[in-house]
């Protein structure tokens, strides 16, 4: 008997190996790594980098940048996460049989509203650079007959993070419309015909029966876009470089800068500490909190 | 010919070569060289020629171009895989990276190597300037090659337009900012055609280092452990930038460097100043009479070189080394000097490329090529420092803050300095 169970767990341990050698080599060792690596400084003429223990988390708190980078991460995740979500849902009623207007060409809006997610990261970027160029970018072309023309959306501190935000937002809501779809395509229609039997009107509709049963799908879409927002980089790197006055700097573009343009090994791991700490609680409030609140069927 | 008799055909000869390919490649050497693309156009095809070319003269080493992206990411690659213990035996990096390979015990000096009196003597042969960034610390740290400086193209037909000489670009700020007024012009409340450009993306602190040498200030000192970023002259330098915005003589906010001379070949800006290394592109874009020129002097001339040299790695292998250090000595030779620079537009960075044929048919058929040569004599190493990107980036910000109007040029600069002090003083003490 307790042979068999020990037998058991052992073809357990092998199902599971390869699963967990994975995790171990890509990331629990990197991320125990980095914390250990936090705590060293800069390493030159080959010396080997000093103990510096808490050093880099208190040049952290005195560091500005560190500060803006932060800010502009809460600004553009406050921003791009429930504007890219509800735009996600509109264009996924807009084009869904059932609920979407009865229009030709239904197909063909389908794909103009997921194209975005199709192209790659530089050619969005370059397609948006020539859309915010002063003077002759399409925004200003739009904007000349009210008699505003000349805007230079990425070269003043003002407009320079909203821009990104624009940006970021058309291609999230394209990518997460795909599964609002599939996710209505999946409603009985038995449901919708009930609810018109009793005079329910369309908002009503969505509001009691259509916004429950896309919950589950709505925690998925969050998490991810919560998770986008702290992953955003090759936009900034192709647009702004993080510019003007680090307008559009956000935290993993810091430690990409900090990391491999100024050579300070240490204290990106020390910023890179920090993300996964903010990250880690982003996780346990959404699976823990959230999840009870989930309609699932 | 059928594609399967041109199949057999290279079949056979590549049997009949056999033997001497497979002798070569038990002896070849491979150099991995790293080389950053910085302006569009054909260089890689031209770097990839010269390895073939350098591989018939020399069959036993094969120089394997390695295209590692723009400056920043090539000497990201390239300091990883030095720190990996790889290091590719020759780089093509930022001439003003050399503090940053020197402190991370990176490269070995060329005077290390190249200790021949003939060796010696090609090293005296590039212009000063060119070398100026490499020189620190009583070695020879790089061979300048892939270089530009700082420039001013102007719209001869805008110009005439606006009832000014074609034939006289701005000589100082003063007839810059004036000629500006002229050149503007309006339609409506828009301005279809702006005075001056001075991009402000990218390196921020490249144009702006050209404006306060002009001013008379050097930006840092030559052991690369002070800056002066708040002294009057770097301060007076900003001030003027920011004043060709308020005065409505250039855009206001920040302007961008890759969509300058895109604006000045559509006519939107009579005048922008940008690298030499935009020649090109403009020759074959513009549609207008154009003129090059020495950027406009303020108490006197001044531009800060640009671009990238040679680095040879100093854990590469000895035979590695000798052999880049031959590759460098064969592709600057003075016909491929002056070669590399028609194609390109880069300044050829050897004295005697100027005097080959090839360079003198060229220049007497377009002279806007020898304004940058030219004003060599008023060139200035660029801004490099100890922990270089720590020092620039942050002034890269200050320099956009004040640009966009958020900051005073005069804190701003404060600011940049005070990051400065703090980064630097380390390296004071060594």
């Amino acid at each position: 008997m307790i042979r068999g169970e020990r037998k058991e767990a052992i073809a357990g341990w092998m199902l599971i190996l390869p699963a967990l050698l994975l995790l171990v080599a890509f990331t629990h060792y990197p991320t125990v790594a980095v914390l250990i690596r936090s705590l060293f400084g800069q390493g030159l003429h080959g010396k080997a980098p000093p103990f510096l223990g808490l050093g880099n988390y208190r040049a952290m708190v005195a560091d500005p940048v560190f500060w803006q980078a932060l800010r502009n991460n809460a600004l553009y995740a406050a921003a791009v996460i429930p504007l890219s979500m509800a735009l996600a849902i509109i264009m996924a009623l807009a084009v869904d049989a059932a609920t979407g207007a009865r229009i030709a060409g239904r197909v063909f809006l389908r794909v103009a509203y997921f194209t975005p997610t199709v192209l790659p990261m530089i050619a969005i970027a370059n397609i948006w650079l020539f859309f915010f160029t002063p003077g002759y970018g399409l925004i200003d072309r739009l904007l000349s007959p009210f008699g505003l023309g000349n805007w230079n959306w990425l070269g003043s501190t003002a407009t320079a993070l909203p821009a990104m935000i624009a940006v970021a937002i058309w291609r999230e809501a394209s990518f997460y419309m795909i599964f609002y779809l599939a996710a209505l395509q999946a409603i009985p229609p038995t449901l919708r015909e009930a609810a018109m039997l009793e005079g329910s009107s369309r908002l009503n509709f969505f509001r009691r029966v259509l916004w429950p049963l896309l919950t589950p799908t709505s925690l998925f879409v969050f998490v991810n876009v919560v998770i986008d927002s702290f992953r955003l980089i090759d936009q900034i790197v192709v647009m702004t470089h993080g510019g003007p006055d680090n307008a559009t700097t956000i935290l993993l573009y810091y430690i990409y800068e900090v990391g491999f343009q100024y050579w300070d090994a240490g204290y990106a791991s020390a910023l890179t500490s920090v993300l996964l700490a903010g990250l880690a609680i982003v996780a346990l409030v959404q699976f823990g909190l959230l999840s009870r609140r989930v309609h699932y069927r | 010919m059928t594609r399967l008799t041109r199949r057999a055909t290279l079949a056979g000869i590549g049997a009949l070569a056999m033997p001497a390919i497979g002798r070569a490649a038990n002896t070849r050497l491979t150099i991995p060289f790293f080389f950053p693309i910085a302006v569009s156009g054909p260089v890689t095809k031209i770097i990839d020629g010269y390895a073939g070319d350098f591989a018939k003269v020399h069959p036993e080493i094969e120089i394997k171009p390695v295209y590692a992206g723009d400056y920043d990411a090539t000497i990201a690659k390239a300091l990883t895989a030095f720190k990996s213990g790889n290091p590719p035996p020759l780089a093509m990096l930022g001439a003003i990276q050399v503090y940053t390979l020197i402190d991370q015990d990176a490269i070995i000096p060329f005077d290390a190597l190249a200790t021949s009196a003939e060796e010696k003597a090609w090293m005296q042969g590039f212009f000063p300037a060119f070398l100026a960034n490499g020189n620190v610390q009583g070695h020879t740290w790089s061979i300048p090659f892939q270089r530009s400086t700082a420039v001013l193209f102007w719209n001869k037909e805008a110009f005439k337009q606006a009832g000014l000489d074609p034939e006289t670009p701005p000589a100082n700020w003063a007839q810059q900012t004036a000629m500006g007024h002229k050149l503007v012009a309006r339609s409506g409340d828009a301005v279809s055609r702006w005075g001056v450009q001075i991009p402000a993306t990218g390196g921020t602190y490249w144009l702006y280092q050209a404006l306060a040498i002009e001013a008379g200030q050097q930006l840092m000192s030559a052991d690369g452990t002070e800056v002066y970023f708040n002294r009057p002259g770097a301060v007076a330098a900003l001030q003027y930038w920011c004043d060709l915005a308020k005065q409505g003589v250039s855009p206001k906010g920040v302007i961008d460097w890759g969509a300058t001379p895109n604006d000045f070949v559509a006519g939107r800006t009579a005048m922008m100043w940008t690298t030499t290394g935009n020649l090109s592109f403009v020759r074959q874009n513009a549609k207008f009479d154009f003129g090059v020129a020495m950027l406009p002097a303020d108490a006197q001339r001044g531009t800060p070189t640009g671009g990238a040299n040679f680095h040879i790695f100093r854990t590469a292998s000895k035979a590695q080394q000798e052999a880049a250090l031959l590759f460098t000595r064969w592709v600057t030779a003075p016909e491929r000097c002056a070669a590399w620079s028609i194609a390109t537009g880069y300044v050829a960075t050897r004295m005697d490329a100027w005097q080959t044929g090839t360079m003198k048919k060229y220049v007497a058929a377009f002279p806007q090529a020898q304004v940058a040569r030219d004003q060599l004599q008023f060139a200035r190493p660029e801004l490099s420092t100890h922990a270089n990107q720590q020092v620039t980036l942050p002034l890269n910000s200050a320099l956009q803050a004040a640009l966009a109007g958020s900051k005073s040029p005069q804190a701003a600069l404060a600011d940049a300095q005070a990051n400065a002090e703090r980064v630097l003083a380390p390296y004071r003490k060594a």
